[in-house]
């Protein structure tokens, strides 16, 4: 148990030392990783920060519930109070048909059209803030107040967050779609990284077995070579997003200014980077077992 | 301790390397393999060592079957010799200390333990005062000296050299063989497949001789 440990932690102290020793080397390796690694962890992080603030918008939807024409003042009254004591109701806005009318004559170009009018074709609506926000539960209140007397029509303002909803769906494929492929990039990189290093360490590994030396005794550095040079990938992903992102906040911040709204990108959270560290290591390894199967087996002592 | 029975090595193309050898090694022994180029010597080590296979008959090296071994097993058959390659397979981007201790760190070896190993080992072959020093600035003697140290570093209890003394002059192939009659002293058993007439005349040792294949004596 003891030795087995000891070979573990010789393996690992060896790795360190080989990309340390060829530090160019080991710097574009990483490099390359570290970009592949950084372009979909980026768009994440991106799309994470827009989904934030489409949650924040879609947090406070509104219902508009249009009476009949006919309703007289008691109706409304009624209607107000019924919407007022219902537990899915938040606050409600009652907006008169002649209020109606006033803001729509404000609009531009719109005031000759409403004078020409003979009469307020306008109803009486309420302006309805929903106590929960779920799409499943708008839906039901519209379909609710939809069967209320004297209610002519309810409007759900939400489409517009379905629509968002969906593209969203969309760039989450987009951004699985594109670590599968940087995946692959990363493996095939650690691949070939190891391919070198069985080439240009062949005689130490012949004469290794020829003393005896095991094939996991042989192997070991090696995977933790791509492990570790995985990990290091991940690290500096990690590190490009989080300066990318840094330097993006300080434009922000003269935008936000001007739009009096405060912008800030937020930071990849420490459990997605450590997922992306763990992602990364694991597929580096896994890149240098495929490696190490390919090519140990070929080569033959003499 | 090893016995070679009815032993054929064909290789692709019809070359028979080694046609029905039948003899036995015993413990302690000190055995010369001789004969000339292309007799059979190395073919015949790298067979014990599992280097190659057998294409007939079976090796035995302390009960095992050598040919019979599964590849996961072959690794501790090996840890038994010590091995001497006729090009020596030193690795000359180390330092003498580190290829002597190369086969302690695959067996194993707590650091300690191995670098007081390796000094004994070097101080052995002479070569203590050069332990920091590469192969390449070693003279033909001393990298000979040092694969022997590689060798032994770990006790095995059987040596195995191919041509130890190839390419040296008499002097150093005595050093060489006083070596091998030190080792055999305390008990290690020496194979060694060579065409050196004089080391074989000074250390007296058994001697299998081959001829294309064929134990001839």
């Amino acid at each position: 148990m003891n030795a087995w440990l000891w070979s573990h932690v010789d393996a690992f102290v060896t790795t360190l030392g080989r990309l340390v020793r060829t530090p160019v080397a080991t710097l574009l390796n990483v490099g390359v990783l570290g970009i592949a690694l950084a372009l979909p962890t980026g768009l994440y992080v991106a799309l994470a920060n827009v989904q934030g603030h489409a949650q924040a918008l879609a947090a406070n939807p509104r219902l508009s519930v249009f009476l009949a024409l006919d309703a007289g003042r008691t109706e409304i009254t009624q209607t107000r109070t019924q919407l007022r004591e219902h537990p899915g109701v938040g606050s409600v806005r009652y907006v008169s048909r002649d209020e109606a009318l006033r803001q729509l004559k404000t609009r531009a170009g719109l005031a000759d059209v409403v004078d020409s009018l003979a009469e307020n074709p306008l109803p009486d609506a309420f302006v309805v803030q929903p106590r929960d926000a779920a799409p499943q539960a708008l839906e039901q209140l519209r379909d609710e107040l939809r069967g209320w007397p004297k209610v002519a029509h309810v409007q759900l303002d939400a489409m517009w967050a379905r629509r968002l909803e969906a593209a969203l769906r969309l760039a989450r494929l987009a951004v699985w779609l594109l670590a599968t492929l940087f995946a692959f990039a990363l493996v095939a990189v650690t691949f070939n990284t190891i391919r070198l290093q069985i080439l240009t360490r062949r005689e130490e590994i012949e004469v290794a077995k020829l003393i005896g030396a095991t094939d996991p005794f042989i192997r070991r550095p090696l995977l933790y070579f791509g492990a570790m040079q995985g990990l290091a990938g991940g690290l500096a992903a990690w590190a490009i997003v989080a300066i990318s992102l840094y330097w993006l906040n300080g434009g922000l911040a003269a935008l936000s200014q001007l739009y009096d709204t405060p912008l800030e990108l937020q930071q990849l959270t420490p459990e997605d980077g450590l997922s992306l560290l763990l992602f990364s290591a694991v597929l580096g390894w896994f890149g240098a077992w495929l490696s190490v199967n390919q090519h140990l087996a070929r080569l033959d002592l003499r | 301790m090893i016995s070679f029975s009815k032993i054929w090595k064909r290789y692709p193309g019809g070359l028979e390397a080694l046609r029905n050898i039948t003899f036995t090694i015993e413990a302690s022994e000190m055995v010369f393999i001789t004969g000339h180029s292309g007799a059979g010597k190395s073919t015949l080590l790298k067979l014990t060592a599992a280097i190659e296979r057998p294409s007939g008959g079976s090796i035995i090296v302390n009960g095992q079957n050598v040919g019979a071994l599964r590849p996961g097993a072959i690794p501790y058959l090996r840890r038994n010799f010590g091995l001497m390659f006729q090009d020596h397979k030193l690795l000359f981007d180390r330092n003498a200390f580190e290829n002597v201790m190369l086969p302690l760190h695959v067996n194993g070896f707590e650091r300690r333990e191995a670098a007081r190993r390796v000094r004994a080992a070097l101080d052995k072959v002479g070569l203590l005062a050069k332990e920091k020093a590469y192969p390449i600035t070693l003279s033909g003697g001393e990298q000979q000296r040092l694969a022997i140290a590689r060798a032994i570093v770990h006790r095995p209890a059987i040596l195995l050299a191919d041509e130890p003394t190839g390419n040296l002059d008499a002097g150093y192939a005595a050093d060489i063989g006083e070596l091998f009659r030190s080792f055999n002293q305390v008990g290690v058993t020496v194979v060694v497949a060579t065409h050196d007439e004089a080391l074989a005349a000074r250390l007296q040792p058994r001697v299998v001789a081959l001829k294309a294949g064929v134990v001839v004596s």
